[in-house]
């Protein structure tokens, strides 16, 4: 059963310490408030999975939430190095955060496996690469029709899986459009899911465009306005290029970064006095 | 010859462009191979098909993007798939021509580490990391990659193989069971490298206009073996660079400086 709620109460009543989360969007729709919500709420020892990590894993990755992260790219799009993911990786800054790495590829099946409930996903993946030497996750097997060779890896069954959306109905129905990423996968993948969404509407059908995804998945639906930014939502506001620009400045200092995250993020009531916040402050 | 003068940077952007075919099918990667997909099909081939990894395919984006995900692409796109098909169907599945690659470093058999400088576990720099790029080297049935021409970039070993060109050489790709053909070309901002057809070694075959053979060599690790018939990169035509410089000027318009539209 979906419950229209507040992210706040969302948050706090599905994720908890030692918790494996996803958090997904790819590049469009990703859940930035979700993110900060549980920064705020100071929920440690997570496993962190993402194909993506970005800014919003760089601040949880720097507040210290995480003791782990599964992703196959963590960068600032099109600006350069997450300062807070390598100064965690590189100098155990706050503290050691362990890493599985992988591809692309390899994550994609992960979740598509997670959600169509098999153990493990099988691809033509990873010959001739180095992963496989830093990744004890990924093993080798053969085909039994055709005898070839073949790569397997554990499939991606996270605790609360998050994504942000465009509309939800008030059955809690979520409606999104444009890029949609993993973001299916990541629903049918996880035990709890939590969805934020720009706007609640009367009615959601896929006679609008755009995927459906339908309530009886989806345990919490959270009105969010903007809870994607700095990344965007087609047909809602677009992406917020300078705010990237600005985080790499913002996070290339530990002691910095912990400033701002305590004046924008530890300081703040919600999402909503966040964004406030930063209009005062000309970072948006 | 071009009446206009230009840089290396744009060199290298224009003699990427021009080996993508009219009727070519084009993975692209952000960053430089993109402004080399987009000058080709705002150039010679009208009619290419570009995708990105975000699940874009068919689109034209009147900027270059800025992430591999930016609404301009899913915007003139005539089909946006999920992130899954893109890389189970599309690209394992074996649908896709030509898989074009940025890289952080490249050894002389074109494999590509864009994955970590310096042991994997103590790193000395820590890059992002693969992205879909090893099954874009894997499956797509040629590869090209274009990465500027320096020592740092152009190693004898790589620290980690992010993605397999020629693996060890010889015919070690072939036995590795992968798909797709392998690099074909490297285009760099000093000119261009082809795999030799038996040791599959990477061979400097074009000069780009002005460059010298040793201005090459001292920017490649390892030492580099120079095609006997070593040629010159046409030099770019007035039209190639109007092209160019108007793409890049408007992508430079499009992300001044922006604000939350509300």
């Amino acid at each position: 059963m979906t419950t229209i709620t507040t992210l706040k109460e969302a948050i706090a009543l599905h994720v908890k310490p030692g918790m494996t989360v996803a958090l997904e969007g790819f590049t469009h729709l990703i859940p930035n408030a979700a993110g900060l919500e549980i920064i705020r709420q100071g929920i440690k020892n997570l496993t962190l999975i993402r194909m993506t990590p970005d800014l919003v894993y760089d601040q949880m990755v720097g507040m210290g939430c995480a003791d782990r992260m599964i992703f196959s790219w963590g960068g600032n799009p099109g600006v350069g190095s997450l300062h807070r993911f390598r100064d965690a990786y590189e100098n155990a800054n706050p503290h050691m955060l362990a890493i599985e790495e992988h591809d692309h590829a390899a994550m994609a099946n992960a979740y598509a496996a997670g959600a169509a409930g098999l153990p493990f996903a099988v691809f033509d993946g990873y010959k001739g690469t180095s992963y496989a030497n830093h990744n004890a996750n990924i093993r080798s097997i053969t085909c039994p029709f055709t005898g070839k060779e073949l790569t397997a890896i554990p499939a991606l069954r996270p605790d609360v899986g998050i994504i942000h959306a465009q509309r939800a109905d008030h059955d809690g129905n979520v409606w999104l459009d444009g890029i949609c990423g993993v973001q299916k996968e990541t629903v049918l993948a996880s035990t709890h899911t939590i969805v934020t969404v720009e706007e609640m509407v009367d009615h959601v059908s896929e006679s609008q465009g755009g995927c459906v995804i339908p309530n009886w998945v989806i345990d919490a639906v959270c009105k969010t306005p903007y809870g994607a930014f700095p990344s965007y939502a087609s047909g809602y506001y677009e992406r917020n290029n300078s705010f990237y620009l600005q985080w790499d400045e913002v996070s290339r200092d530990y002691d910095r970064f912990l400033d701002w995250m305590q004046t924008f993020v530890l300081e703040t009531q919600d999402f909503s006095e966040y964004l406030k916040k930063l209009r005062e402050a000309k970072y948006v | 010859m071009s009446s206009l003068s230009f840089n290396l940077q744009e060199m290298m952007t224009i003699a990427a462009s021009r080996m993508l075919a009219a009727d070519d099918v084009c993975f692209v990667g952000i960053g430089l191979p993109s402004a080399a997909a987009n000058l080709a099909r705002l150039s010679h081939a009208e009619n290419i098909k570009l995708i990105y990894e975000s699940g874009t395919l068919d689109t034209k984006p009147k900027t270059l993007p800025l992430s591999i995900g930016d609404g301009e692409l899913s915007d003139t796109a005539l089909s946006v798939v999920s992130v899954p098909e893109m890389f189970r169907y599309w690209l394992q599945g074996g649908k896709i021509r030509t898989g074009f690659l940025g890289a952080a470093q490249i050894d002389r058999f074109a494999n590509i580490n864009t994955t970590v400088i310096g042991p994997y576990e103590a790193p000395k720099v820590r890059l992002p990391g693969a992205g879909g790029a090893p099954l874009i080297a894997s499956h797509c049935q040629r590869v090209l990659i274009t990465l500027r021409h320096s020592k740092r970039a152009f190693v004898e070993r790589l620290n980690f193989i992010t993605s397999v060109g020629f693996y060890e050489g010889g015919n070690s790709r072939e036995e590795l069971g992968l798909s797709g053909q392998g690099p074909v070309m490297v285009i760099t901002d000093l000119g261009i490298l082809e795999p030799d057809p038996i040791s599959r070694e990477l061979v400097l075959t074009h000069l780009h206009p002005g460059v010298s053979v040793e201005q090459v060599i001292t920017a490649t690790g390892w030492p580099l073996k120079v095609d006997a018939d070593l040629r010159t990169t046409p030099a770019p035509t007035t039209e190639e660079l109007h092209l160019l410089r108007e793409l890049n000027a408007r992508t430079q318009e499009a992300y001044a400086p922006d604000g939350l539209s509300t």
